[in-house]
């Protein structure tokens, strides 16, 4: 059971797919404007993950190997499919607001490459577990993103306010950057920086290094 | 996978099992979950569509129960040809439009068409076309409000498109449904001359009651958008329509 928690838990801080890995930045970009999205966006990519890990795991001694990354595109992109209608049929207005983005799980790297390092390699009951994991550690960042977002960029939570606006007679005049692409970048990296700064084991090593050498050394 | 030694994944016939019998496994799954969900998607899909013709009439409020707010408004067909209310019209009949006339792209229509028209008082403040044509990718469907004159466009909005997202979404932004209110339709002749145009419009410039914003990196969105308009504005769309509802005669 220890090992199963431990896959649960690395990817929340210590191997977070989106601040150590760098990956699926696209979507925290796009869709963190508001809280909303962002929650829906976090269940469709945690189960699409557990759900795509468990089914290839399953099927990982069938899987020919030239034609496994189209077999995982096709297991993935049919749960993605599955999860769009669920969401058109149960969450319209939102699902309206992450338009594409929905869609594009199919090509997030999270689930491909959890896909590909992990259920390809181990059990199904683990590939579930590693994939709600990631997806967690996905989630996990793309409501803190959208949180501050919508926090400082509309005063609101959920749509509800809590900061009362100056355009509504209030105090808080709302900073149009954070609702624009670029504060996403700005936030993350500002994670990225606090996440190293409490783990140092994350700070990685610089490639290249520039020695002071002496003028006399080169002699 | 050791002790599958004697099984070879890598086979042809292996692989030709795995990729036909996952095709259809994930085929079956895919369209079964679409069938047994769309009735509720329908149903979602109707009430955005009343949403957006009580949104471009200005009706819309927040939290409101459509199914009331709807009430407000006067359903009526149209006969198209001739521009006059009629009561038993068969819905499923349907014209070629000529080429030349084409402007929207869409090579036939409805004979007749219902129209929503708001009423306040009893009075007739503005009537809701439904409007549709070819963008950059999609038909894009939507509804056109316009003032009791005929002539003065009230909102435009589109319940249903496929245009590139994030550059042909552009006239769902709030900046961009705002500015097509108080545009005219026609200038001195019958024939509408509202039109998208490159660039923002201007203060001052000459003609700018007629003109559109341009969306910047969806010119061709924006040329669907002139046609659809231009074509259910015109002659051989709402033209005869807007002309007997300006001089009080659909009635």
């Amino acid at each position: 059971m220890s090992e199963a928690r431990k896959v649960l838990i690395d990817p929340l801080v210590d191997n977070n797919p989106v601040t150590l890995q760098m990956l699926g930045i696209c979507s925290a970009l796009a869709v963190t404007t508001s809280l909303l999205p962002a929650l829906l966006m976090c269940v469709a990519l945690t189960s699409v993950a557990a759900l795509a890990g468990a089914a290839i795991s399953a099927l990982r001694h069938r899987i020919p190997n030239n034609i496994r990354i189209i077999v995982h595109m096709t297991i993935i992109a049919s749960l993605v499919i599955l999860v769009d209608q669920l969401l058109k049929a149960y969450a319209f207005e939102t699902s309206k607001q992450l338009s594409v983005f929905v869609g594009l799980i199919i090509t997030n790297c999270i689930v491909l490459g959890r896909a590909e390092a992990f259920a390809m390699k181990n059990g199904v009951v683990m590939s579930f577990i590693d994939g709600l994991g990631n997806g967690l550690g996905y989630s996990i960042i793309l409501i803190a993103v959208a949180v501050l977002r919508e926090l400082f960029g509309a005063g609101t939570l959920l749509g509800y306010p809590v900061f009362e606006l100056t355009s509504d007679g209030g105090w808080y005049v709302a900073n149009g950057l954070m609702l624009l692409p670029p504060s996403a970048f700005f936030i993350i990296g500002l994670l990225i920086w606090g996440i190293r700064v409490w783990r140092k084991q994350q700070v990685e090593k610089p490639d290249y290094q520039i020695h002071e050498v002496h003028r006399t050394e080169v002699y | 996978m050791s002790d599958k030694k004697e099984f070879d994944r890598d086979s042809i016939s292996n692989t030709l099992i795995v990729a036909v019998g996952l095709s259809l496994v994930c085929s079956i799954i895919v369209s079964s979950a679409s069938i047994v969900l769309k009735p509720i998607q329908k149903q979602n899909e109707e009430l955005f569509r009343q949403q957006i013709i009580l949104d471009v009439a200005g009706l819309m409020e927040p939290g409101g129960d459509i199914d009331t707010l709807f009430a407000s408004i006067d359903t009526r067909t149209v006969e198209l040809a001739s521009g006059t209310y009629t009561d038993d019209a068969d819905m499923e009949a349907s014209v070629e439009i000529p080429g030349q006339l084409d402007l929207a792209g869409i090579s036939q229509r409805a004979e007749n068409v219902d129209v929503y028209l708001v009423m306040d008082n009893g009075r007739v403040v503005q009537v809701i076309l439904p409007v549709y044509g070819k963008g950059l990718w999609s038909t894009m469907l939507g509804y056109l409000a316009v003032a009791p004159d005929g002539n003065t466009i009230k909102g435009l909005r589109f319940y249903a498109h496929g245009e590139t997202p994030g550059l042909g979404d552009q006239m769902d932004k709030e900046s961009w449904r705002a500015q097509v209110a108080g545009k005219k339709i026609y200038g001195e002749g019958d024939e509408p001359v509202i039109r998208v145009i490159k660039g923002l419009v201007q203060e001052g410039t000459a003609g700018n009651e007629h003109m559109f914003d341009g969306m910047a990196g969806a010119t061709l969105t924006g040329n669907g958008i002139t046609g659809l308009v231009q074509y259910w504005t015109g002659s051989h769309g709402f033209g005869p329509y807007l002309t007997n509802f300006r001089e009080g005669k659909t009635e």
